[in-house]
C-alpha cells in the first residue's frame, strides 16, 4: 500500500481511540490500575514493596523493580497458549526498563516491587496500554515516582505518519510499529521499539506525535488517580 | 486480621461481615468481557473476581470417542489476584480447580459433547475454557464455575471454512448448554459449616467440600482442606447445595 488517506477507523492521523484508565480494580493488590485504548484492555497489579525471594538477587541498595506481561489465551482472535513466550518475556523487560528512569526504590533495600500486567482484550498496542496501566498502578500502590510514565504505539502505514495504530493497521503491509512511552513532565523517552522502514525524518515526526498522544493519556492518569482519591474521601 | 479473633466469632456464630453462614456474598455477572473470544465472562462474588474466556478449534475425537467433541480447561493463577500467587506453570491449586469446574461440566452431561462432532472419526469441536481469578478474596470455585457457565451459554462458534477456523470471526450458532449445574463451595471451621469462604476465612480453615448440583442430583464433589468430615456434616451440606440450587443459578443471565 502507497497511499493511506483515510484510516479505516475513520480517525484523524493524530488521533487516539477513545481512552479509559481506572485505579483501584484488584483490592487484594497493593496498587492496581486499568487502562483502555480502544479495544485493547490492560490491567496491571503491584505488590510490594515485599521481601525478595530468591535472596541471591536482593540489593542491600535499593529495591528492585520486577514486571511481568502476559495475555489471557482468549485475548486474541487465535487461542493463545498459556504461560510464558520469547515475546512475553521481552514486552516484560522492556517495560520494566520503561518504568525504571522514574521510580525511587532505594529507601526499600533488599526489597521487590512486583509488577504484574494481563491483557484482557487485544486489539494492538497491548505493550503501551500495559506500561501505562503499570505506571498508574504504581503510583495508586504509592511507590515513590517522580513522574508517571504514558506510552503510546505511533508508526506508518502507507506514507503516512499516525499514531496509536489498530489491528487492521498493523496489519497492513510495510506497516511500521514504534511503541513509545514518554515520561509525564520533562517527556523523556523511556521505551522505544521499532519494527519495519522509516527515514529519520518519520522517525522524528512519529516521536513528536508520539510526545502529543504522551501528554493526554497523562492527563487522564493524573484525573484517574484523583478521582481515586476523592471517591476514597467521599467514602469515609 | 487476627485468626484468634475471625475463631472466636465463628464460635459465636458470627462472621466478620455478617453473613449468615449459608450465605453467599453478593454475586453479580457480566457477559462479554473479552471481545475476541467466543464467549467471555466475569463473576463476582463479594471482592472476588474471575474472569473466563471460551475458545474453540477444531480437532481430532479421541479413537474411544469417535463421535464426541470435548472441553479443555486451564486455570491461570495470575499473580494480579493474590500476593501469594506466583509465576510459573500451574501448580497443584490452579490444576484442581480447573480440575474441579470440568468434572463439574462434564459429568452432568451440560454440554452434548456428541454436538461438538464435526465429521466422525475425524473432526471435533475442542471447547477451550480458560479460567482467570483477577482478585482472590476467597471462594474462586464457586466464581469459576459461575462464570464459565455463563461465557458458555453465551459463546457462538467461530466461523468454519473447509473444515478450519477462521479467526476472528463468529457465526451465528449458539453454543448448546443443556444444563447449569451450580457448585456450592463450604469451609469446615471449628466443626460449624459456612458457605462462600472470604479468604481470611479460607485462612484458618479445616477442611473444605465442592459440590456440584443440578436439578437435586449431585455431579461432582472435591474435599479439600487437611481435616476430615463426618457424614451428617456432608448431608448438611448437600441439604443446602440443594436447597439453595435455584437461587445461585439465577445469577446466570
Amino acid at each position: 500500500m502507497t497511499s493511506y488517506d483515510k484510516r479505516f477507523s475513520g480517525r484523524k492521523f493524530d488521533e487516539m481511540r477513545e481512552i479509559e484508565a481506572k485505579v483501584g480494580i484488584i483490592k487484594r493488590a497493593d496498587g492496581s490500575a486499568l487502562f483502555r485504548i480502544g479495544d485493547t484492555i490492560a490491567i496491571a497489579a503491584v505488590y510490594g514493596p515485599r521481601e525478595l525471594h530468591p535472596r541471591f538477587m536482593q540489593n542491600p541498595e535499593t529495591g528492585i523493580l520486577r514486571c511481568n506481561y502476559d495475555m489471557t489465551t482468549f485475548s486474541v482472535p487465535e487461542r493463545k497458549r498459556p504461560g510464558p513466550n520469547r515475546r512475553g518475556v521481552e514486552i516484560s523487560l522492556v517495560t520494566e526498563k520503561s518504568l525504571l528512569p522514574v521510580v525511587e526504590l532505594k529507601q526499600f533495600p533488599n526489597a521487590v516491587v512486583d509488577v504484574f500486567i494481563e491483557i484482557i482484550q487485544a486489539n494492538s498496542g497491548t505493550r503501551c496500554a500495559g506500561i501505562s496501566a503499570a505506571a498508574l498502578a504504581l503510583a495508586h500502590a504509592g511507590i515513590p515516582m517522580k513522574d508517571l510514565v504514558a506510552a503510546v504505539s505511533v508508526g506508518k502505514v502507507g506514507e503516512k505518519v499516525l499514531i496509536d495504530l489498530d489491528k487492521e493497521e498493523e496489519d497492513v503491509e510495510d506497516a511500521t510499529d514504534i511503541p513509545i512511552a514518554v515520561t509525564g513532565r520533562k517527556q523523556d523517552i523511556t521505551l522505544l521499539q521499532l519494527d519495519g522502514n522509516v527515514t529519520k525524518k518519520d522517525l522524528v515526526e512519529a516521536i513528536k506525535l508520539a510526545k502529543h498522544g504522551c501528554k493526554k493519556i497523562n492527563e487522564i492518569q493524573q484525573k484517574a488517580l484523583k478521582d481515586a482519591y476523592k471517591s476514597e474521601v467521599k467514602n469515609e | 486480621m487476627n485468626n484468634d479473633y475471625i475463631l472466636s466469632l465463628i464460635q459465636q456464630d458470627k462472621r466478620l461481615d455478617e453473613r449468615e453462614f449459608d450465605q453467599y456474598r453478593d454475586i453479580k455477572i457480566e457477559l462479554n468481557v473479552s471481545k475476541n473470544a467466543e464467549g467471555s465472562a466475569r463473576c463476582k462474588i463479594g471482592d472476588t473476581e474471575v474472569i473466563v474466556g471460551v475458545k474453540m478449534d477444531v480437532g481430532e475425537p479421541y479413537p474411544d470417542n469417535p463421535d464426541e467433541g470435548t472441553i479443555i480447561v486451564t486455570t491461570e493463577l495470575s499473580p494480579v489476584a493474590s500476593p501469594l500467587f506466583e509465576l510459573g506453570p500451574p501448580g497443584s491449586q490452579a490444576t484442581e480447580l480447573a480440575r474441579i469446574v470440568d468434572r463439574g461440566i462434564r459429568e452432568s452431561k451440560a454440554l452434548d459433547f456428541k454436538k461438538l462432532c464435526i465429521k466422525e472419526g475425524e473432526k471435533i469441536w475442542m471447547v477451550f475454557i480458560d479460567i482467570y481469578p483477577l482478585n482472590d478474596d476467597g471462594n474462586l470455585i464457586d466464581a469459576a464455575v459461575l462464570a464459565t457457565l455463563a461465557a458458555l451459554k453465551h459463546a457462538k462458534f467461530p466461523k468454519l471454512e473447509n473444515d478450519k477456523v477462521v479467526f476472528g470471526e463468529f457465526s451465528n450458532k449458539k453454543l448448546e448448554l443443556e444444563k447449569l449445574p451450580v457448585t456450592f463451595t463450604f469451609g469446615k471451621i471449628n466443626d460449624k459449616i459456612l458457605l462462600d469462604l472470604n479468604s481470611k476465612e479460607e485462612s484458618v480453615i479445616d477442611a473444605r467440600l465442592s459440590i456440584s448440583v443440578y436439578n437435586g442430583d449431585i455431579h461432582a464433589m472435591q474435599k479439600g482442606g487437611d481435616k476430615s468430615m463426618t457424614l451428617e456434616e456432608i448431608e448438611k451440606m448437600v441439604d443446602i447445595a440443594i436447597e439453595k440450587e435455584k437461587e445461585l443459578r439465577s445469577t446466570i443471565k
